[in-house]
C-alpha cells in the first residue's frame, strides 16, 4: 500500500526543511504549518529531511 | 479588504537576501515592497548565527550591538580523537567573527530597507505566480486570508531555502540528497566554553557535516549540527536531532546546560546553480543555493547577492527591460563575487564528506603540529601530503 506523509504537528518546527528536498514541490511552509499537496508521491525524503523527526511515513486510510 | 496593487520591484521574503534587495532597489529610485509570510522578521530564528566580519564593510552595513551577540578571536576544527587545528580569524578569515544574533540581524536590515524607502508587509505570502506575455509579472498574494494581486516589474525571490518562487517560474533549484544538510540546534545557558573560539567538531558525530559550538557570551553557545540527507536513510526520522543529543550526552560541561532555544532548517550545499534568473524575476540567497556549501553558511553570499539584485532591479525598471536578458548583469555581478569560491568550496566537501575519522584525526594532528601561518586549502593539502601522501591521493586533483 502507498504511504503518505503525515506531519506531527506538535514536533514540527515548521523549519522548512522537508519543503526544499521535496522533488515534486509538493509541500509548502504557509506561515506558521506546513501544507501536503496531492501531487506528493509518497517517495519519503521530507521524513528523512526532517530535523526532528515530525514527519511519518504511513499508509494511507 | 486588501486591493490589487502594482510597484515597481517587488521582493518576496524578508530575510537578509531580500532586505538587502530591497534596501538596494529603492535606494536606487525603484518603487519597491517587500512580503514576509511571517508575521515577524528574523523569527524564528533558523541559524548558526556564526559570520565573518570582513565583508560588512563592503556592502556599508555597520556592526550594532543591537544584533552583535559576542566576538570571537578565532575558530578551532575538533577531530574525533581530540586533535585541535586552531585557526585565527586572519588565517580562516571565512565564516568567523561575530556571533550574531540573527533576528535582530534581519530586522536591522529589513529597518535600513524601510529607511531607504522601501515599503514593508509581514504576515503576507505568495501563493502563486502572475504571468504576463509569458514573464513572471508578480504575484498572488495573501494577507489575513485576503487574496490580493500585487504586479511587478521586476520580481525578486528571496524566499529561503523552502523557495517556490523559484519552481514556479521554471528555475530549477532542485537539490541532490547529497547537496543537502539537515540542521538542528540548541542555544545553550550555563555551559563550559572557551569564549574566544567558535568551535567546529568534524567526523561521524556528524555524518557528512560538522557539529558547531558558536560563542553567544561567557557562558552560553549557539550548539548545532548539520548531517548530510544522503546518509540519513529512511525510517531514520529525527537523525540531526538525535546525533546532537548523543553529542551533547557525552559532554558534561555542555550536558548541564539549561536550553532556552531550540532551532531547526537546513542548508543547500551545492555547486552554483546553472541560472538564477527567467524573465521578470530574480533569485537570490538561499532561494538561489547561494550558500556556501563548505561551511554552511550563506548570510555574507546572500547580502553581497542582493546588493547587486537590487541595483540591477532598479536598472531594470529604469530601462523597462526586466527580461532574462537584462538580468545578466545580475548573473554576472553575483557569480564574480563569490561564484568560484563555491564551486571550490564544493569540490572540497564532496572530498571531506568521503573520510573516515581515522583520516579526520591524522589530518587534524598534522594541522596541529604545523605552525600554521596562512590557511588556504592548496597550503593546507600540501601539510598533509608530506606526511600522509596516501590521505592526499584522493585530493590530488586540487592540489595541481
Amino acid at each position: 500500500m502507498e504511504k503518505k506523509p503525515r506531519i506531527e504537528r506538535l514536533y514540527c518546527m515548521h523549519c522548512g526543511a522537508c519543503v526544499g528536498c521535496c522533488p515534486e514541490n509538493a509541500l509548502t511552509l504557509q506561515e506558521v504549518w506546513i501544507e501536503l499537496l496531492p501531487n506528493c508521491t509518497g517517495c519519503g525524503i521530507c521524513a528523512r529531511a526532517c530535523p526532528v523527526g515530525a514527519i511519518f511515513m504511513e499508509a494511507e486510510k | 479588504m486588501t486591493a490589487d496593487r502594482s510597484v515597481d520591484v517587488l521582493v518576496v521574503g524578508a530575510g537578509p537576501a531580500g532586505s538587502v534587495s530591497a534596501k538596494h532597489a529603492a535606494k536606487n529610485g525603484a518603487r519597491t515592497l517587500m512580503i514576509e509570510k511571517r508575521q515577524e522578521i528574523g523569527s524564528p530564528v533558523r541559524c548558526g548565527e556564526g559570520i565573518a566580519r570582513a565583508w560588512l564593510d563592503e556592502l556599508g552595513i555597520r556592526p550594532d550591538k543591537k544584533w552583535i551577540s559576542h566576538q570571537v578571536t578565532g575558530a578551532r576544527v575538533i577531530s574525533p580523537k581530540g586533535h585541535v587545528v586552531t585557526l585565527t580569524e586572519k588565517m580562516a578569515g571565512n565564516e568567523v567573527g561575530y556571533v550574531i544574533e540573527r533576528d535582530n540581524f534581519d530586522r536591522a536590515l529589513a529597518e535600513e530597507a524601510a529607511a531607504a524607502g522601501a515599503e514593508v508587509m509581514v504576515k503576507t505570502s505568495a501563493v502563486e505566480v502572475l504571468r504576463r506575455d509569458g514573464r513572471i509579472a508578480g504575484v498572488k498574494a495573501k494577507h489575513m486570508g485576503e487574496t490580493f494581486d500585487i504586479h511587478a516589474k521586476v520580481v525578486v525571490g528571496a524566499d529561503g531555502f523552502e523557495s517556490q518562487l523559484g519552481r514556479w517560474a521554471g528555475i530549477d533549484t532542485s537539490l541532490k540528497p547529497s547537496d543537502v544538510n539537515v540542521c538542528f540546534e540548541y542555544t545553550l545557558k550555563h555551559i563550559d566554553i572557551d569564549p574566544r573560539f567558535n568551535d567546529f567538531y568534524v567526523g561521524s558525530c556528524a555524518p557528512g557535516g560538522y557539529i558547531w559550538v558558536f560563542i553567544k557570551g561567557e557562558d552560553a553557545a549557539n550548539v548545532g549540527i548539520g548531517v548530510q540527507l544522503s546518509k540519513i536513510k529512511a525510517g531514520d526520522r529525527g537523525a540531526a536531532k538525535r546525533y546532537l543529543d548523543a553529542f551533547i550526552a557525552r559532554r558534561p560541561g555542555l550536558a548541564k546546560g539549561s536550553p532556552i532555544r531550540e532551532v531547526a532548517g537546513a542548508v543547500s550545499c551545492c555547486q552554483p546553480l546553472d541560472s538564477v534568473v527567467a524573465d521578470g524575476i530574480m533569485l537570490v540567497g538561499d532561494a538561489a543555493r547561494m550558500i556556501d556549501p563548505l561551511t554552511g553558511g550563506g548570510v555574507a553570499n546572500s547580502c553581497r547577492a542582493g546588493k547587486v539584485a537590487g541595483e540591477v532591479a532598479a536598472q531594470a525598471v529604469q530601462a523597462g527591460d526586466g527580461s532574462k536578458r537584462f538580468f545578466q548583469a545580475y548573473e554576472k555581478g553575483w557569480r564574480a563575487k563569490f561564484e568560484d569560491q563555491m564551486y571550490r568550496n564544493w569540490m572540497a566537501k564532496e572530498k571531506l564528506v568521503t573520510l573516515d575519522d581515522a583520516t579526520f584525526d591524522k589530518a587534524c594532528e598534522v594541522l596541529a603540529e604545523a605552525k600554521l601561518e596562512v590557511v588556504n586549502t592548496l597550503e593546507i593539502l600540501r601539510l598533509i601530503q608530506r606526511k600522509y601522501p596516501e590521505l592526499i591521493k584522493e585530493f590530488e586533483d586540487l592540489i595541481k
